[in-house]
């Protein structure tokens, strides 16, 4: 009877214990788990400088690894997404970010593929416009009288 | 004839946007810091006498800063153009070791010929990131008043030197410090 006394007595403290525990050590790695997202998203949004055609997350480059380096570090001190692109851009301009920024001087860049589908369309409504408005060349008189002939003849000859 | 006027003319337009792109180098960005002031820095000289340096030290003055490093092969490129640069007193240069073993990096300057006024050690690279460096070497001009105004990136040339850099240093020395 006692060691069974024994054993309820502790069982609630140390159930207890174990789920305080977790529930501690839950909160801080569902914190890192959410920095590490965000860490490789922001990774994944810059331009390595080295190799130029890889990101930051993808590139084996010296420079990409400080710089990974770096993302990590500020975000671990608490900084938002824009202040490590600030961070990025104030260093090696806009051309470090995958998705350059909607601006007077990048106008073109955005807008061209707009730009040259609405001159495709206009061209193309023009032109389907023009074949509109073309008539089939009509027969004079004496050209209908010879083709009705030719094409009697024709059915005659085909017939039973 | 009209109608081949207009595919004609798209022709050369593309054709002239091509080329100009063909001649354009990739690797050569522009500098985020051209007109910024130079970012700042406190580091330790190369030669193991020398106190810290920092960049308030060199205010007043037209300098230039070679990121440098004795690993970089393309810094050799260039090494014999520094040392002449710095013969001829157009202006101070001072050297950014990146990333460098300070043993080697001493001894690479002391085999052939050390151009700087000084050298500080950027040992994990961090002065190198504040300025966009992003491959050794790249040479910066900074004017009177800490000014970033020129950024060469690669290896430099006689003709990057003669027709650019120094022109641009000796109009920046006749400016008036405000």
């Amino acid at each position: 009877m006692k060691p069974r006394l024994h054993l309820t007595r502790w069982t609630v403290p140390a159930a207890l214990c174990v789920v305080l525990c977790g529930a501690l050590h839950g909160g801080p790695s569902r914190a890192a788990e959410s920095d590490a997202a965000r860490i490789r998203e922001l990774e994944q949004s810059f331009r390595c400088l080295v190799c130029q055609n890889e990101t930051l997350a993808d590139s084996s480059a010296d420079l990409a690894a400080d710089l990974r380096g770096k993302i990590a570090e500020q975000v671990a001190n608490g900084a938002t997404d824009a202040q490590v692109r600030d961070y990025m851009v104030r260093r090696y301009g806009d051309f470090v970010l995958y998705n350059p920024p909607f601006k007077p001087l990048t106008w073109l860049l955005w807008l061209g593929p707009f730009l040259l589908l609405c001159a495709g369309a206009l061209v193309l409504a023009r032109v389907v416009a023009r074949r509109r408005a073309m008539r089939p060349p009509q027969l004079s008189a004496d050209e209908r009288r010879r083709a009705d002939a030719l094409l009697n003849r024709t059915s005659e000859d085909c017939g039973p | 004839m009209k109608r081949f006027l207009l595919p004609l003319a798209v022709f050369a337009v593309l054709s002239a946007f091509l080329a100009a792109a063909l001649s354009h180098d990739p690797r050569r960005l522009p500098s985020a810091l051209i007109g910024q002031p130079a970012p700042a820095f406190d580091l330790p000289q190369l030669q193991p006498d020398g106190p810290r340096l920092s960049n308030a030290d060199l205010k007043g003055q037209v300098w230039l800063l070679n990121v440098w490093a004795s690993w970089c092969v393309s810094c050799r490129d260039e090494h014999a153009l520094l040392v002449e640069f710095a013969r001829r007193g157009v202006a101070p240069l001072y050297g950014l070791n990146y990333k460098d073993e300070p043993d080697a990096a001493r001894e690479w300057i002391s085999r052939s010929g050390n151009p700087y006024v000084a050298s500080i050690v950027d040992g994990n690279g961090q002065v190198g990131i504040d300025y966009g460096v992003y491959g050794v070497p790249e040479t910066f001009v900074i004017d009177k008043h800490g000014v970033v105004r020129y950024r060469h990136a690669g290896p430099l040339t006689a003709a990057a030197l003669d027709t650019r850099i120094v022109p641009l240093v000796r109009r920046l020395q006749s400016e008036q410090v405000r």
